[in-house]
Formats: C-alpha cells, structure tokens, sequence
C-alpha cells in the first residue's frame, strides 16, 4: 500500500512539472507584461523593475530561475501586489477556498447520491423522472448564470442572505450551493445508474433468493457497488470544483485563490498565475491518489499488492 | 430418490409467466403443473427460452420487474404467488434455496464469501456472528473447499469457478432447506469440475433428504439425478413422468428430438497421400503476467508449450483441454495472430516469421470461427456486409454484383435464407448467427479453418445442426478443421485427430476412436469419465428409441 502511494506520488512529479512548463510558456506567450499600465511607465523605473524582477534575461533563464526557486517551495513575489508574496496571498486565500470547495464537494456528494439512489429505486416513476429532469437542468445551466440569479433573488430581492463576501457561514450559502449544482446533477445520474445496475445484478438476485431484508439487500449489497463509479468520478470532481471556483469567487468576491487566478492572469501577474497553477495541479493529483486509494478500500478487487 | 407422492413440497398450478417488453407482451411460461415430494428429485429440462428457469423464478419471487406470475405455487399449504415480500423472505433462504448457472457473478464481489455465507444464518435462524461463522466453515469443509479456516475470509475473485459454486452450495444448505432449486449450476464449469459438482449434490441430498429441482439442459444430469422429469417447450410442459420411462419410451416428438439431439457420426481421416495444410513444430507461446518496473522480477505463463501439430488438407484435429489449457492460445498462434517461438509451415510456405504485411494476403486462406456468436458479429453491419467484408480485402477486384451473388451462394450454403441478408444479427438466434460466422469464413475458401468452440454457446439439438453443417461443408471443399472444444461428445463427432491438452503442453494425441476407446493418460481418462459417466446412457436410449 506504501509502495503504491510512493510509486504514484513519484509518478505525478513529471505530470506536475510539464504542467508548469506548459503553463509558463503560455502566459509568457500573452502579449503585455506586469508593468504595462494604461498610462506607460518611464522608460528608465520599468527598466528598473523588470531588472529587479529579471524580466529582461531569456525566457530560458527566467524559466530555470523559476524552476530552481519552486523546487525551494518559493512561489516569488507578487508582480502587482508589490507588498506580498505569492505564499503570503495563498497563505489567506487556500482556506477559503478549500473551505468553499470541500464544502460543495460533500453538498453534491450527499445530496447528489441520495437523489440518484431514490431515483433508481424509484425507476420509471414520477420521483425518478423530476429527479433525472432536475438532473439535466442543473448540468446545462452554466455557473455564471445560477450564480448571479441566486445572488439576485436571495440576497437582493429576498435579503436573507448575503449577495456576496465572505466570513459567516451565511456568506458561504449560496457560492457553495452554486458550485456544487451541476456536481450534484451529475452525481445524481451517475449514481442512479449505477445503483440501476446493481440491482439487476446476480449478486443481488442470490441476496433476494436467500430471503435477506430490503434493507440488507439494499444497503449492503447494492449501494456499496453503486458508490462505485461516484468514487471514481470525485477525481474530476474537484478539478471541476477548483474550475468552478475561479468563476463563483469572482461573481461572488470571495477571496480565495480562484479570484487570485482570474486577477493575476489579467494584470500579467505571471507569478500569481503560476502559483495558482501549480497548487491547482498538486490538488488534483493528490485527489486523484485519494480516490484511487478509497476505490480501492471499497472494492476487494482492485487492492494494490506488493 | 424414492419418491413419497403423499407428501408434497411444492405443488405447481396453472403457473403462467408473462413479460412486458417495448415488443408486447411475451409469454414465457403458459400454465404449467408440477409437484416435487419429500426428499426426491426432479429435473426440468428443456432448451433456452423454455420457460424452465423463469417458472421457478416466479415461484421464488425473483422474476425481473416487468414479469407477471399467475397461478399457484404453493409450498406446505401456502401460495407463494402474490405472496407479500416479508413473508417471502421468511421461506426464501431458509425452507427453499437456490443455487445459480453463473457462479461467477452470484456472490457479491465486495464481500468476503464467509460473511455472505453467514448473512443467511444471521437472518433466518438468529445465529451469532461467531456461532454462523463456525457453521460456515464446517460447511465450506462439507462442500470440499480446501483449508476451510483460511479460506472462509477469501473474496469471491480469489476463487475458482468450482470453488464458488461450492461456496453457493454450502449458503443453500446452511438453513437445511426441504427445498433445493438448482437452476444449470454446472453450465458454466468444465467438465472434470462439473462432475465434482453433481457428485457432491447427489451426496448431499443422500445425507440431508431435501428435495431438488433440477433445472437443466443436459439430458445426462437428469439421467444421473433424477427421479422424474418434466420436459419443457417454449412455456409448456410436453411430458412429464419416471425418469426411465420418459428416456426410454419419449411419447412427445420434442422429447425424442433431445435425445437425438447428441451429436452422432464420426469423421474419415483423410487419404494417406492428402498434402500438409498447416503444421506447427515446437510452438511456444508464453505471456508476461506480472513484474516489470519498480515490481520485481517478470513473471511468465507458458501458454502453450512445445506443441507439435500437424494438420493436413480435409482433415480435423480436435483440441481438447479445460480453460487455460491453452488450446485456444494454440489456434491463433498456428494463424499467426499472436507471436510464438517455433516454426510454423502452411502449405509449405514458413511463416514463422512473416509480418503482418506478409500475412496479409495469407489471411484468406487462414480463417478463424469464434465461440460468441452474440459478441463476434458486428451490430451495426446487415449480415449481407459481415459476410462480404472479407471479399473487399482480399478479392478487391469483385464487382458489387458478384460480391452479392457470393453472399447469397454463402448465405445458401449454411443453410440461411439469402432474402435476409439486409437484416442486423441482434434479428438471429445464436445458432443462425453461429451460421452467419461460418458462411463469413467459407465465402473466401479457406484452406484452413480453426473453429474455436463453435457450438459451446448453443444448445444441443442446434449444436448438432451446426456440427453436421461444418462436416458438409468440409467435404465439399475439402478444407482442414482445427476444432478446439472442451466437450467430447462433440469432439468425436467432428474430428479424425484429436490432441488433448493440459497446461499448456500436449498429454495425449492420436486417432480420435483410439483416444475415445483406450485414452492413455490418467487426465484423458478423467476427462473421459467426466463427460462420458454423464452420457453413456444417451446411447442406450438412442438404440432403445431407434430399436423399436
């Protein structure tokens, strides 16, 4: 077991590090630079600044001096927020955001499972239908349209909850509910299927054969098998949330390093961006070895040996 | 298995058993009457879509969620149709149990085999945890699962396919049920492990005096095990009666057909002179099944290992072994479809080393015939396209016309109705569609055909159909077979030749009627007992139906 999260710890460092390659090379690809503001600077402080920051050396250069640095743990400075680091800004945000996150994940985890359960035992009935209907809904319907329809009615027009920021758990309501709606949808039809599935299977045939209770036959044999491609698919789950998240946190001015992302790329903050990206990228392979561990507690089968 | 007719177990009634499907409605079992007594058993026998499964189904409440049962089904004085769940449950597992045709699949893979094997203890006889698993081991030692002790906390894919059944056996037996249903549970297993299997029912039902229902299509189990029998076709139940009475003097046509329906005959072995079509000198085939980076040393199966094989024009080789023996390895390595050491020769041509481009024109004359006549056909191809397709390859110079004529003259040659040829296979049974697969390898002329359990899949009486069609075909073009098949009876029927394989290495090889009548090694001889302890009797029943 050991063994198997080493091998694939080792096996995410160079996934991780063509991450950063690519993403480095892109943002430096985007026309404009940190210090480009709409009225241009002196020639002489930009020179200045670029010196200091290293900009004016080969791509090349800056591209090892950046690797060298991150390998250190050291993100840089923050080219527009002059009087922080990269680390510091994260070191405030990443809470909000794992917060924000994980609290979307387990909303669509429980409410997205318990809909699509009802619904496969419900199959071909009036709960299925509204619940595969809600289901296609809430994955059409982008993000950047729930989140200010939301914001609009319960925090403007209703005023219960706040329209945006971020401190009490009421500020947490509706960016969370927002970010975890088409996760819920499409846990939901995952699960509905999957419990279909296990239902017709011969395994649960020989529970009903032996006389065993509909909770038993149920619960025991079918819902664990169900849970199955649910837990496979948390991986891009929360690629998807932490995606997700630069949109809500936007909308709903909450800080954490989603907003960071969107701001950081527009202002050719290459520092901030590639810190985003980099946390980002470590998130989901760690993820990802999550879900393949849990898998693998679940189903015998699949049990990493050796 | 004397029978005691006063004391009924479960007595059928008018049982009638209908689906709904987007097709209408189907109708699988048609009022059918049946009576189990005390201690005996009975057999249901009948080919797929009979209706003998389903009507059992229904008795047990486990028909599918579009299926209706009708009529009565009633055990010790109570109906089980139209019997509320919970009530259900207090017979099902505990007064009747069953046992499935898939052991593969009827034990939940996310559970340790003891505790799937105690839930019914747990449930029906308010067992402690620690008192059902003690019972549980003791019957997983009854069922002859070695070293029960350790054993019991396996998960269902760390055992064999025998092994789960056994496992399956000891869960129905755990609550000593009056009643036993077991629906083809040795369809699935190899022979050698088929005959454990029944020896250990028969057993156990000597030792335990619960009833059976035999639910089977293999005319030598209900010999072997049955007391009385019911035959059954599409829904109804044409004749019923004492095993030996029905066997010996079959009153219905349908009956009389099954009986028939072993495949008979035998193969003439080839002139002396017949040219080589395809020999293999020393094949081996060996695949890389673990290690590698990071994991240790590699570890190696021997697939197939130092088999020498020679088959010439107009002749059969029959290979014969259980799964994983390597026969079917040994088929495509003899095509070239996988990499082997050893020399390959066809038609005095060595391909050992030919590659892919260089086999290319080879291929038509080298076609392979596969066991899933479901799986192997395209869905999205009309029948008319599957059988043509090979022409498009390898005789690209055919006008559309004439690829057409072929398919008809190829269609008509299996015995398949050329007007069909614009339908999708899901329209055809699995013996047409085992036709389909046959007519899309004679329409090239092969030299060489190797059929990889063509007639595993099918029932008997289609079986035979197939066989006899396959021999027609072969003396009319005279090509050579490499028939790979785990059932004797078949293998006898088809080939001249037969080589037995184990393991991956050849055990025994010879003229098909000395290895039938003086197999040698002990493997060949069990394999023989297996298969044919069970079926001796379809001849004497074959001279009795024929002799008057």
């Amino acid at each position: 077991m050991l063994g198997f999260v080493l091998r694939r710890l080792a096996g995410a460092i160079p996934t991780i590090f063509i991450v950063v390659t690519i993403a480095f090379f892109m943002i430096r690809a985007a026309p404009g630079g940190p210090f480009d503001l709409e009225r241009p600077l002196d020639p002489l402080i930009m020179q200045n600044l670029n010196a200091a920051f290293h900009l004016d050396e080969p791509l090349w250069r800056q591209y090892l001096l950046y690797l060298g640095n991150l390998l250190q743990g050291d993100f840089g400075p923050s080219f527009t927020r002059r009087d922080f680091s990269v680390a510091d800004l994260f070191a405030v945000g990443l809470p909000v955001s794992v917060t924000l996150g994980g609290l979307a994940l387990s909303l669509a985890l429980v409410v997205g499972a318990s809909l699509g359960v009802l619904a496969a035992l419900r199959q071909n009935k009036g709960a299925d239908y509204a619940v595969v209907g809600i289901a296609t809904f809430g994955i059409t319907i982008p993000n950047f349209v729930v989140a200010p329809i939301l914001s609009l009615l319960f925090g403007v027009w209703m005023g219960w909850l706040p329209a945006g920021g971020w401190g009490t758990p009421a500020h947490m309501v509706l960016p969370v509910v927002t970010l975890a709606l088409p996760q819920i949808a499409i846990i939901a039809r995952l699960t509905r299927g999957a419990t279909i599935e296990a239902l017709r299977s011969n395994h649960v045939r020989t529970a009903r054969a032996y006389g065993l209770p509909t909770r038993v036959v149920v619960v025991t044999h079918t819902l664990r098998a169900a849970i199955l491609p649910v837990v496979s698919y948390l991986g891009p789950a929360a690629a998807a949330l932490l995606t997700g998240s630069v949109v809500v946190e936007t909308i709903f001015g909450i800080p954490g390093i989603g907003r960071y992302f969107v701001q950081g790329a527009l202002a050719r903050d290459y520092t901030l961006v590639m810190g985003t990206v980099v946390v980002i990228a470590i998130f989901v392979v760690i993820f990802n070895l999550l879900v393949d561990l849990a898998y693998a507690l679940l189903d015998p089968r699949v049990r990493y040996e050796r | 298995m004397n029978a005691r007719s006063d004391d009924p177990v479960l007595t059928v009634r008018g049982l009638e058993v209908a689906f709904e499907t987007n097709d209408g409605t189907i109708e699988a079992v048609r009022g059918i009457d049946l009576d189990v007594h005390r201690g005996e058993t009975v057999a249901i026998v009948g080919e797929s879509g009979s209706g003998k499964s389903q009507s059992m189904m229904a008795a047990m409440g486990l028909l599918a969620s579009n299926g209706r049962a009708r009529g009565k089904a009633v055990y010790r004085g109570r109906d089980l149709v139209g019997m509320r769940e919970r009530d259900l449950n207090r017979i099902r597992g505990d007064k009747i149990t069953m046992i499935f045709q898939e052991p593969m699949t009827s034990l939940d893979p996310l559970y340790r085999v003891g505790r799937q094997l105690a839930e019914p203890m747990l449930h029906h006889r308010g067992l402690s945890r620690r008192a059902a698993r003690e019972k549980a081991i003791a019957l997983l030692d009854r069922v002859g699962i070695p070293d029960p002790q350790r054993r019991i906390d396996a998960y269902p894919h760390e055992l064999s396919g025998g092994q789960r059944q056994r496992v399956m056996i000891a869960m129905a037996l755990a609550n000593d049920p009056d009643l036993l249903i077991a629906d083809e549970p040795t369809t699935a297993l190899d022979v050698t492990v088929q005959a454990q299997i029944l020896t250990l029912l028969a057993d156990l039902q000597r030792e335990r005096g619960m009833a059976i229902v035999f639910i089977t299509h293999d005319l030598g189990i209900v010999r072997r095990f049955a007391s009385r029998v019911y035959v059954m076709r599409r829904g109804e139940v044409v004749e019923s009666g004492d095993t030996r009475t029905v066997f010996e003097a079959p009153r219905h046509p349908y009956t009389r057909m099954l009986i028939d329906a072993e495949p008979a005959g035998e193969k003439a072995p080839p002139p002396a002179d017949a040219p080589m079509a395809l020999s293999g000198e020393r094949v081996r085939v060996s695949f890389d099944i673990g290690g590698g980076l990071l994991k240790g040393p590699p570890v190696v199966l021997k697939a197939v290992d130092d088999v020498t094989l020679r088959l010439r024009k107009g002749q059969t080789i029959g290979v014969v072994g259980e799964s994983g023996s390597g026969k079917s390895t040994l088929g495509r390595a003899l095509l070239r479809l996988l990499s082997s050491e050893g020399r390959i020769v066809f038609m005095g041509r060595d391909i050992s080393a030919a590659d892919k481009a260089a086999m290319r024109p080879l291929r038509k004359e080298l076609q392979l015939v596969f066991q899933d006549p479901f799986g192997s056909l395209s869905p999205r191809m009309t029948i008319g396209q599957i059988v043509t397709e090979g022409l498009l390859v390898h005789e690209p110079g055919l006008s559309g016309q004439e690829r057409e004529r072929r398919a008809v003259e190829a269609l008509r040659e299996v015995g398949l109705d050329p007007a069909m040829r614009n339908r999708y296979p899901h329209e055809f049974s699995g013996g047409q569609r085992q036709r389909i697969a046959i007519a899309r390898a004679v329409i090239l002329k092969p030299h060489v055909v190797v059929l990889d359990e063509p007639t595993s899949a099918l029932d008997r009486s289609v079986q035979k159909q197939i066989v006899e069609l396959l021999r027609d075909i072969q003396s009319r073009y005279g090509m050579a077979y490499l028939f790979i098949s785990h059932d004797l009876a078949v293998v006898r029927a088809m080939s001249d030749y037969v080589v037995v394989m184990k393991t991956g290495r050849v055990v025994e090889e010879g003229p098909t009627g000395a290895i039938f009548e003086r197999p040698a090694s002990d493997y060949t001889k069990s394999l023989m007992h297996a298969a044919f302890a069970l079926t001796d009797f379809h001849d004497e029943a074959r001279r009795v139906a024929q002799g008057g």
